[in-house]
């Protein structure tokens, strides 16, 4: 490089400079904007109540079904009667996802009945579609669900339809099956919400809640 | 002013430019002579921000964003705080008041063209500030913390959840929490009392810059300043200050009787303005009935769940937005009022009015198949109005219209055909007319009629 008079601009080593501010300018706003972005993920509180809840289902009576609360969201456990359990099979043809291919459950749920004992259902009571709670709706053909109900689940919002595996039918706007968050049995009467058996999978998420 | 005279404006002057403000934006800009009714709503508009902020303001001195005392602290504005009702209901009563005046102004806008060419950045400037207002009123529509509020905002935040891959992510994110909670109501009255509103007045003022950088548009879509006397004033102008000031005193009069009207005698409107489901507090175990937004986003709402899947649902309607930015690159005539673009394109722009009223009523019934079929039969009237712009931006031969008709046809039938296993067959066999008469009107007429043919545009503004 010849030498340059004091005047004179030196083009290249400018344009070093400029670029290099840039760059590590750039790097410096985007590392500072982390905990801006960070700061919006849900707080050590918020993670702490997410944690797994133990469900008592002793006095859960055939036919009927309990609400509780995990993650502020509501969680079913159903009690299936025999009947009930018989007709799943028969709604295949019926329903977008019959074989739960989608990751909609823990894999020890990816079955006709979509839980680990078949008696006893759970799922997290959002629609996939909205995120509205659905209603229960056990009886046979009533009248505002037309003659081809079979018992199910039923979202007041935008008509999305259910079995009572909490798969979805053809022709509602939800896309997928409700949720089955991860659990296992403490013991014959308790069931844990939230967790594995053996601990693990608590950051587990359904493809649409 | 010059700058040797003495006195108060003179000292101010030389210290800010507030003579030549004055001039530039009121006193010496010259706006077209013959503005009519639909010019009252850009400034009404700008009335009704001041009106939010300043309601707004006194809300927030007694409002508790937490979601144990939000509907309580609502409860108590109404009953316990001197004249609290009556600033509540003008808040409320001004939201819905803000988006019949935004309709009617960007309808304006649609009609006279004032969103082509040079005025492409005042309307993109304008539908940004239209998005910030859905985004406003949206958050604060979850602060009162009722039934809708909570589950409306459980709906729209779960839109980003059918974002493939980051959607999850996303959600919890913006929710702060695992479902809406009282992160989400905090920080929804964080974005909703001081970010938005300063983007909102930020881009107010840079739409008003740019606007009086081009010069207003009228009802002839002429360009005043093609024609100028001696001393550079367009022939066809007149000050903005006094002439507009005063003739849009006089739309601020008519506007406030009306808003007075709802604010003291329906402050509801029936459930249109404020829904009875909001006056329940926020349950998180119990859905309402039927979780539907307020009015002013019901169109886009239609648009959302008439798409049996919810991907595509959220993507037309994103899409129904997106069309409104891109307005200047989809119609290309160079007339811009309708006045001269022919019967046709002004039969396109009733039809597109009646839609979105249309999908309006929609987005209000309940979700049943027929509905929902409906529902999309005029979400294809939405997209076929932009579609039908783009076709008569320019003379086309009749090859051109017989093809255009082979491919809307075909459109047609292979979006039924993809609905098939969703709605009943026999409801889309009722309803399938409705875009095939919009497209054999809007292909055919041009091949036996000249009703698609622009007129003359006058070289001055007309006195009608």
């Amino acid at each position: 490089m010849t030498k340059q008079s004091k005047e004179e601009v030196d083009p290249t080593r400018r344009r070093f400079l400029v670029a290099t501010t840039t760059v590590i300018g750039g790097a410096l706003v985007g590392t500072a904007l982390v905990p801006f972005i960070e700061s919006m993920e849900p707080s050590a509180a918020a993670v702490a109540a997410g944690a797994p809840v133990d469900v008592d289902i002793s006095k859960v009576e055939p036919g009927a079904l309990i609400t509780v609360m995990w993650r502020s969201r509501p969680v079913w456990v159903l009690n299936r009667t025999d009947k009930q359990l018989q007709e799943l099979p028969k709604l295949d043809p019926r329903l977008k996802d019959p074989d739960s291919e989608q990751p909609q459950q823990i894999p020890s749920c990816k079955n006709g009945h979509r839980s680990l004992k078949p008696q006893y259902f759970m799922c997290v009571a959002i629609c996939t579609h909205l995120g509205c709670v659905p209603t229960y709706r056990p009886e046979i053909a009533p009248p505002d669900l037309g003659p081809k109900w079979e018992g199910g689940f039923f979202c007041p919002c935008h008509g999305s339809r259910y079995d009572l595996a909490g798969r979805v039918f053809k022709g509602s706007p939800a896309p997928l099956n409700l949720p089955v968050p991860p659990h296992f049995y403490v013991n014959d009467t308790t069931l844990r919400v939230g967790e594995l058996e053996g601990g693990g999978d608590e950051n587990w998420h359904p493809a649409t809640w | 002013m010059s700058k040797n005279s003495s006195g108060f404006m003179a000292w101010v002057d030389r210290r800010f430019p507030l003579t030549e403000l004055w001039n530039e934006h009121m006193a010496r800009y010259f706006a077209p002579k013959n503005f009519n009714f639909w010019y009252f709503f850009g400034s009404l508009a700008l009335l009704i921000l001041v009106m939010q902020i300043a309601t707004g303001i006194w809300l927030a001195m007694n409002y508790t964003p937490n979601s144990k005392m939000a509907f309580d602290s609502v409860e108590y504005i109404m009953r316990d705080v001197p004249w609290g009702w009556l600033i509540r209901f003008m808040h409320s009563t001004g939201a819905s008041a803000f988006f019949i005046i935004v309709y009617l102004h960007m309808y304006r806008g649609l009609i006279y063209g004032s969103y082509k060419r040079p005025r492409e950045l005042v309307w993109l400037i304008g539908a940004s500030i239209f998005v910030l207002l859905m985004a406003e009123a949206f958050m604060g529509y979850l602060l009162p913390w009722g039934q809708m509020s909570y589950w409306g905002a459980e709906v729209i935040t779960s839109l980003f959840g059918a974002i493939p891959w980051v959607g999850g992510g996303l959600e919890t994110w913006l929710r702060g929490d695992f479902s809406v909670s009282n992160a989400t109501l905090n920080r929804f009255f964080a974005w909703h009392a001081v970010l938005i509103p300063i983007l909102l007045l930020a881009l107010v003022v840079v739409h008003i810059i740019a606007l009086h950088r081009v010069g207003s548009n009228n009802p002839d879509g002429v360009e005043i300043h093609d024609n100028e006397d001696e001393d550079g004033i367009p022939v066809d102008g007149v000050a903005f200050h006094p002439y507009y000031t005063v003739k849009d005193l006089v739309g601020v009069g008519v506007f406030l009787i009306l808003f007075s009207l709802v604010v003291f005698f329906a402050p509801t409107l029936d459930g249109w303005f404020l829904e009875p489901d909001n006056f329940v507090k926020a349950n998180t175990l119990k859905t309402p009935p039927e979780i539907k937004p307020l009015w002013y986003f019901m169109p886009f709402y239609a648009i959302l769940r008439s798409v049996p899947n919810k991907l595509s649902g959220v993507l037309s309607m994103a899409a129904s937005i997106v069309a409104l930015f891109a307005l200047p690159w989809l119609d290309r005539s160079p007339v811009k009022s309708h006045r001269y673009r022919g019967g046709l394109y002004q039969l396109g722009l009733g039809v597109f009015a009646l839609t979105f009223l249309v999908l309006g009523f929609m987005g209000s019934q309940p979700p049943t198949p027929a509905h929902a079929d409906l529902g999309f039969r005029f979400t294809e009237l939405y997209f076929s109005f932009f579609i039908m712009m783009v076709i008569y931006s320019q003379p086309r031969s009749k090859g051109y219209y017989v093809g255009t008709l082979i491919v809307a046809a075909a459109l047609i039938f292979g979006l039924d055909w993809l609905r098939v296993g969703d709605i009943p067959v026999d409801i889309m066999l009722r309803t399938w007319w409705i875009p095939a008469a919009y497209w054999l009107v809007f292909t055919v007429l041009p091949l036996f009629t000249r009703l698609h043919i622009p007129g003359d545009v006058p070289t001055r503004v007309t006195s009608r």
